[in-house]
């Protein structure tokens, strides 16, 4: 056991953990944010991905130890002021979910991108969503909040 | 006043025996209803009264007004992602002249819902959706004659909106001033009127569903989600392949394991149980290395399946009898055969099974993912030997599941391993490779068609022949049918039914063929096969329609033009049509650089009519193709929520054009070899065509559901 300091959605806090322990089940069990979500276990389909240092990465295998002074950010803390962020709101003005199970990780993947490229090609959206399994098959629509997203109207 | 009664104390002793309130649920206000706050309603709505229902045929069964301006719907159907709680929170704030907004909805609870069977085979618009507009409407029909005694106005000078019903003299009196708290015990008597369609001012409007935003948030949603008060979590493996059997394990070397709590064996069946859920997955790792299995062999390679089913397969089952069809088919001036295979396809779920379950002294509570609560309580009580009143199964959302996927399983194995550890909450989650080799596919199928054509281009006759193992197992009150009961110490049974029906959905064709066959081969194949979004209906239209396109060819008629001269059924007509003028057909790329596939089909033959046509280009020096475009029409009768028709529809055209490019479950003789996304490679954002969906709405018809029509 260690004990590692987490900075996340703006906050400091510290746990005993095993290092080896993915920072997935510390933010579920330990920060009770169950956004973040388990699909495969195995890095393939981005269900668990959250911003660290701005980037988006997946969280269920890497050990928390490797997150230990990075600034992370999960889908819970997008949200400033009461204030939907733009991704946030082009998902629920266009309806783009249906199961939601893969919610997070298209919602954090397209914020990753968008703060690295604010006018993205079709081509780079679908790039950037890629890395993130839907099975409900609700990629179009995802394509398009992205879009919106880009070019708040 | 005979319609109301106070509910009778002892149909609350079953909640109070069980005393499953939901301990531990501050991370979820109101996880069984949407909160929705609402500026014109006089309190919040923080849900009802758990109270269980008192048989389909009462109002309160499905339409509650207990909360103070606000309306609870009931609906033993569940929400798996085809929005079917907004559409039916629509036709009941339609029915009872309600805004939306006070409208919430619960899903299949066991404890408080009716009893409707599993939500499957595009029903539940059909059926959940015409109960609720019954009873809202009968809900409406008695309060107006309350409101008409109590303010001494006739029934016919009364006006409502938004549940406040109002005389000529402008007396007002709301839905709630008239209840006072009491019940609609009344029974739906079939005789209040139901509002005509071109009154509709909330059905065929889109609504957003309310759930998105509490995703968008990151806020506790999933059975997943959920977590009690000393919740331990579970895994369970699974033998390596199927008929496994477990020879030796040394349970001291897991039982030691940082956080293990318990290790269960029973039979071939295992299980670790651990304080937090990666000490569960680092043992769950390790009973993989250590415990040694006996395995069976799969005897039927991949290669050789569709060489066995036309070896093995039983005589045929006369679906659609002719005396003699090759004749037929004989005598007309064109023929043509072709035969069409599919592998083995996945559910594959993004999220993994997930439930959690307790026990009680004798009383067991689960909460699942399932697609019917009642048929996994019936089964439950098959496998523990345990009246069914002592179960109770709470509905949840799970991970988006098209059919029998591993909810079932994944509620029965959570209930066994808490069976081990009774006063304890119970999380089991599976691993991806328990999902991916585990789940009951879709089956592998064969279909042979042959047809005649006359010199005018009209079918004469046809002939299907279609091989295909079962298309359901569920496990409704056979305890065998979950895979983990097959592998206890007292193992339960497995009795493969369910044959025929799915397999042969959508094989007979729509279109007007004087003479016709339709023989199915039943095939006991090496795989475990269950109901997957369409059942048979897949493999048999893409069959169908592909043979309808070079059946156009061979009679060298335009495919929109040959489908419609083979057609009577002028809602068929119609949606072909209107694709042919949607996808600009006339001025389509003739370069031959681009080819065009055309697909038709009314859902059953009963339900939603629907048309695609997809776009395939050539790519990278024509060696390679790409899906571009997807352009599709769909008749669902009368729309509830547009937007969420759609929606619906684009997915089953997207994932259906997964199935046909990229799916086939691999295997060999020591097992499943599909295990994850790398090995299972599904459609992904990149390989995402084009997509455009055009509803006809048909405000005079029946709704009809639309969850497996693309």
């Amino acid at each position: 056991m260690k004990s590692i300091d987490f900075h996340i959605n703006g906050k400091k806090k510290s746990f005993e953990v095993d290092p080896e322990e993915p920072l997935l089940y510390i933010l579920r069990d330990e920060f009770h944010l169950s956004g973040a979500k388990f699909g495969c276990g195995l890095q393939q389909c981005g269900a668990c991905m959250v911003l660290v240092d701005g980037e988006s990465r997946p969280t269920c295998l890497s050990p928390c130890e490797n997150f230990e002074g990075k600034t992370i950010e999960t889908i819970e803390g997008l949200q400033k002021d009461n204030k939907l962020h733009t991704v946030q709101k082009a998902f629920v003005d266009l309806q783009a979910a249906q199961c939601g199970y893969c919610l997070n990780g298209m919602v954090i993947s397209a914020v990753s991108l968008l703060r690295n490229n604010q006018n993205p090609s079709e081509e780079e959206i679908k790039d950037a969503l890629d890395q993130v399994i839907c099975r409900c098959g609700t990629h179009s629509r995802f394509i398009k909040a992205v879009k919106s997203a880009s070019n708040p109207k | 006043m005979e319609n109301f009664k106070l509910p009778k104390t002892g149909r609350r002793s079953f909640l109070k025996s069980t005393g499953q309130l939901l301990i531990g649920f501050n991370l979820f206000p109101l996880a069984f209803c949407n909160q929705k706050e609402n500026e014109v309603s006089a309190s919040m709505y923080s849900g009802i009264p758990e109270r269980p229902h008192l048989g389909k045929d009462i109002i309160d069964s499905w339409i509650r007004l207990d909360a103070d301006g606000h309306v609870t719907v009931l609906t033993g159907k569940q929400e798996l992602g085809q929005e079917i709680r907004t559409a039916l929170m629509q036709i009941a704030a339609e029915e009872l002249d309600v805004s939306f907004d006070i409208c919430h909805i619960i899903n299949g609870d066991t404890g408080q819902t009716p009893n409707e069977g599993y939500t499957a085979g595009s029903n539940s618009v059909e059926g959940s959706g015409s109960a609720i507009r019954q009873a809202a409407a009968e809900a409406k029909y008695f309060l107006m004659q309350e409101a008409s005694r109590k303010l001494e106005v006739s029934i016919d000078k009364l006006n409502v909106k938004d549940g406040v019903i109002t005389g000529p003299k402008g007396e007002k009196i709301s839905y709630w001033q008239l209840l006072e708290g009491r019940f609609l015990e009344g029974e739906i008597t079939g005789e209040a009127p139901i509002k005509s369609p071109e009154t509709h001012n909330i059905v065929g409007k889109s609504f957003q569903r309310p759930e998105i935003m509490d995703m968008v948030l990151g806020k506790p949603h999933f059975v997943h989600d959920l977590r009690f008060t000393g919740m331990l979590h579970a895994r369970v493996i699974h033998p390596p392949t199927y008929g496994a059997k477990l020879r030796a394990f040394d349970t001291e070397t897991i039982s030691q394991m940082t956080g293990v709590e318990k290790v269960i064996i029973d039979g071939s069946f295992i299980a670790v149980v651990a304080k937090r859920e990666y000490q569960a997955i680092k043992a769950w790792k390790k009973v993989q290395e250590i415990a040694e299995w006996e395995i069976q062999k799969i005897g039927i390679s991949q290669t050789e399946i569709f060489g066995d089913m036309d070896r093995n397969s039983n005589s045929p089952q006369e679906v659609e009898k002719h005396p003699n069809i090759k004749s037929a088919i004989s005598k007309s001036s064109k023929t043509l055969k072709s035969t069409y295979q599919k592998p083995y396809t996945m559910h594959g779920s993004t999220g993994p099974g997930c439930a959690v379950a307790k026990w009680d002294a004798q009383n067991l509570t689960v909460w699942s993912p399932t697609q019917g609560v009642y048929p996994l309580q019936n089964t439950l009580s098959n496998l523990f030997d345990l009246e069914k009143e002592k179960i109770r199964c709470i509905g949840m959302p799970g991970s988006g599941c098209y059919g029998h996927n591993s909810a079932d399983d994944v509620s029965a194995e959570a209930a066994l391993i808490a069976k081990h550890l009774p006063e304890t909450h119970i999380r089991l989650q599976w691993m991806r490779e328990n999902e991916h080799q585990w789940e009951p596919y879709g089956s592998a199928m064969q279909i042979s068609l042959e047809a005649g054509l006359n010199d005018s281009g009209k079918i004469t006759s046809w002939q299907t022949k279609i091989w295909s193992d079962t298309h359901s197992t569920r496990p409704n009150g056979k305890a065998g049918h979950y895979v983990s009961a097959r592998h206890l110490e007292n193992p339960f049974e497995f009795q493969k039914g369910g044959f025929s029906g799915g397999s042969y959905r959508n094989a007979s064709p729509l279109y007007k063929i004087p003479e016709r066959e339709l023989l199915l081969y039943n095939y006991d194949g090496p795989l475990r096969t269950s109901a997957l979004r369409g059942l048979g209906a897949y493999g048999n239209i893409f069959a169908l329609e592909s043979f309808m396109d070079e059946l156009a060819a061979l009679a060298d008629v335009d495919p929109f033009e040959f489908r419609i001269n083979n057609l009577d059924n002028g809602r068929a007509i119609a949606v072909i049509k209107t694709l042919r003028e949607k996808c600009n057909w006339e001025k389509r790329d003739k370069s031959g650089q681009v080819g065009y596939g055309l697909a038709f089909a009314q859902y059953k033959n009963s339900a939603a009519y629907f048309a695609v046509l997809a776009e395939i280009e050539m790519i990278e020096g024509n060696e390679k193709f790409k899906l571009k475009n997807l352009t599709s029409v769909i008749d669902a009768g009368q729309c509830i929520n547009p937007d969420g028709l759609k929606n619906q529809t684009e997915g089953g055209m997207i994932q259906s054009a997964s199935w046909t490019i990229l799916e086939a479950v691999q295997y060999d003789e020591n097992g499943i070899t599909s295990k994850d996304w790398n090995s299972y490679p599904i459609m992904r954002t990149k390989d995402v065509p084009d997509i455009e969906v055009h509803i006809i709405n048909r405000p005079e018809e029946k709704p009809l559901g639309a969850g497996e029509a693309a």
